[in-house]
């Protein structure tokens, strides 16, 4: 994936004796798209303002193409941040807002002039050079907001929830758009959100943080396909979680039944977390099932139905396009590849990480 | 707010503030310029308002605007930094801050000033402990400086407290934002913090200034006799001359120096708005 361009090493931060980022360690690649994913609380927006230079970490280093930036102010760093509620400049109109960061560089009027227009047309809003920030809608102000950004050419573009304060159908489209700015800058942005969908939409590397803690990382398919541990598979999407017992490799006991699975390497008879995605379940007549259950609740959702089994004593979560009315006999059928396999957490470490969820 | 949007019930509503406003500062306003531009006869001049370009009350006047003008520089001074620390600090510390600077308003004007009368006097507080400490004493009872100390003192809250609220409304990342973008501490002072507290800044100015023009009380006080602003002249002819049509003529001529300091001031809030 091409060269580290910032390292975090051993980054700790706490508030008042509350332990924000405990010992964070993190590589990121130039001219990814990364995102920090985790609920609020978890330690992403310190992370993002950490190497924004808006927070000193208690120790720890911030490492940028090679250098230690860990002590430098933020107006020194080659980065640029779009942030929340966009905090545009109201005193100033668009093109001054654009223009803040190369005028103060003292760059040429006619360069600078150049560039508003290229970042307007970049972000779609040619022609808006007189308008005020207060007269645009929240999708425009957090356009100008990135626009301001980018006309710095950082090399790294830092996004601290720029979407949350978006209605759906634009956040959509503004995630989108957002991928193409990416590939047309080629540079590499840090974007942090709660929202799991946007980081899978659009990241090519999710890192996936609880409480100060990095849960795991990688690229969206594997973070979804194969959770590390019950946190990420919950906070990813919908899932069945199950306590389970590892029989031996490729056979798992779950709630009495004995399922196929293609897992190795956890042990004969070991407690294990079994984690299934709804829509990996099949629902078939009951005697073809390896588990046999009641159809007990159903919701249309539009593309598929959601339904509750209730099997083996647990509530499993079932989505399907094919419809099996309430009070339905049917049988539970899984893959052997949709079956994901987790270790229980050991450490009491790890047992507070899930127990939040 | 929207209880107050239904148009059927907003006159009603507001009635009583009408009333109010009706007595209290319409008609109040109305005999006054009645009285200025009218004689002991009743007929219609100008005099009492041209009573202005008497040397002796043109002073007054020009002292006024320069003892009010140094007292709202430096309430200003004061005030800036102060608003500063004020907003940067966590709510919990900074309200029991701000209670403390408002305090003394809860303390009757006249009553504070008097204070300041004893501890200034020639054999006053002051002058005593130095004495004592074998230090020379200080003469500045009655004078423009005591007057411009008293405003400092008596107004300097007026000054904090806007200042500081639009201070505290600028939000956190708009200074982390230019700062971001390349400014240093004191560029971003300079085009953002400023810029945006402006607003706090005209009204600051405009609740110091208005009433260290229009006061007679301070000067009275810690002026002695000797030094008379245009309010001593003006209270005078009410309370001492019983020339109603002078007062309310000089009265007029003040309010006029205030509505176009006040314009000033709005054209400069527009412009600080548009320049940044």
């Amino acid at each position: 994936m091409g060269k580290d361009l910032i390292t975090l090493e051993h980054i700790s931060k706490s508030y008042d004796g509350h332990v924000v980022l405990d010992d964070l360690n993190l590589s990121i690649y130039e001219n990814s798209f990364v995102t920090l994913l985790g609920p609020s609380g978890c330690g992403k927006t310190t992370t993002l303002r950490i190497i924004g230079g808006f927070e000193k970490p208690d120790q720890g280093k911030v490492i940028f193409d090679g250098k230690d930036i860990t002590d430098m102010a933020p107006n020194k760093r080659q980065l640029n941040t779009v942030f929340q509620k966009y905090a545009l400049f109201t005193h100033m109109n668009i093109a001054e807002n654009i223009a803040f960061g190369l005028k103060i560089k003292n760059k040429p009027d006619s360069y600078i002039k150049d560039k508003i227009k290229y970042a307007l047309k970049l972000v779609n809003l040619d022609g808006y050079e007189k308008r005020m920030p207060d007269s645009l809608s929240g999708g425009q102000q957090q356009r100008i907001a990135i626009a301001r950004a980018i006309v710095n050419e950082p090399k790294v573009l830092l996004l601290d929830e720029p979407l949350g304060a978006l209605d759906l159908k634009l956040r959509q489209d503004m995630q989108y758009e957002l991928k193409r700015l990416k590939e047309e800058l080629g540079i590499t942005f840090i974007y942090v959100t709660h929202d799991q969908e946007e980081a899978l939409t659009m990241s090519d590397h999710i890192v996936v943080m609880n409480q100060g803690y990095i849960q795991q990382e990688g690229s969206p398919e594997k973070i979804y396909n194969e959770p590390e541990n019950a946190f990420v598979a919950d906070f990813i999407g919908d899932s069945n979680i199950i306590r389970s017992t590892m029989i031996r490799d490729e056979l798992v006991e779950i709630l009495g039944a004995r399922f196929a699975c293609v897992d190795k390497g956890f042990g004969e008879n070991k407690p294990v977390d079994v984690v299934i995605r709804p829509e990996d379940i099949v629902l078939v007549p009951p005697e073809e099932g390896t588990l046999e259950g009641v159809v007990t609740g159903l919701t249309f959702k539009g593309v598929h139905y959601e339904m509750d089994v209730e099997a083996g004593g647990f509530e499993w979560l079932v989505h399907s396009t094919r419809l099996s009315e309430v009070g339905t006999r049917v049988g539970i059928k899984v893959d052997p590849f949709d079956i994901q396999i987790m270790n229980v957490p050991l450490s009491e470490d790890e047992e507070a990480i899930s127990e939040t969820v | 707010m929207k209880l107050f949007k239904n148009n059927k019930t907003a006159p009603l509503l507001a009635s009583p503030y009408i009333a109010w406003a009706l007595i209290f500062i319409l008609v109040p306003l109305a005999m006054v310029i009645y009285y200025g531009v009218t004689n002991a006869s009743g007929s219609f001049t100008f005099d009492n308002i041209a009573m202005i370009t008497e040397p002796g009350y043109l002073k007054a006047l020009g002292r006024s605007v320069l003892l009010a003008f140094i007292s709202t520089l430096v309430c200003f001074i004061l005030a800036y930094p102060l608003g500063m620390i004020l907003s940067s600090m966590k709510l919990a510390r900074n309200t029991y801050l701000v209670t403390l600077f408002i305090l003394p308003m809860w303390m009757n004007f006249l009553l504070r000033t008097l204070t300041w009368m004893t501890l200034l006097e020639g054999k006053g507080v002051i002058n005593t402990v130095l004495e004592f400490m074998h230090l020379p004493p200080i003469h500045i009872i009655n004078t423009s400086g005591a007057i411009v100390l008293g405003m400092v003192y008596n107004f300097l809250p007026f000054m904090i407290l806007p200042i500081y609220n639009s201070l505290s409304r600028i939000d956190d990342n708009i200074i982390n934002a230019a700062r971001d973008l390349g400014a240093d501490s004191l560029q971003t002072f300079l085009r953002i913090t400023l810029p945006l507290s402006v607003p706090g800044i005209i009204s600051g100015i405009t609740m110091v200034f208005i009433p260290a023009l229009t006061t007679f009380a301070i000067s009275t006080m810690l002026g002695g006799s000797k030094i008379l602003l245009i309010g001593n002249i003006i209270e005078q002819q009410f309370t001492q001359v019983y020339d109603w049509h002078l007062g309310s003529g000089l009265s007029i001529v003040l309010m006029i120096f205030i509505l176009i300091n006040m314009i000033i001031e709005r054209l400069a809030d527009t412009e600080g708005g548009v320049l940044g």
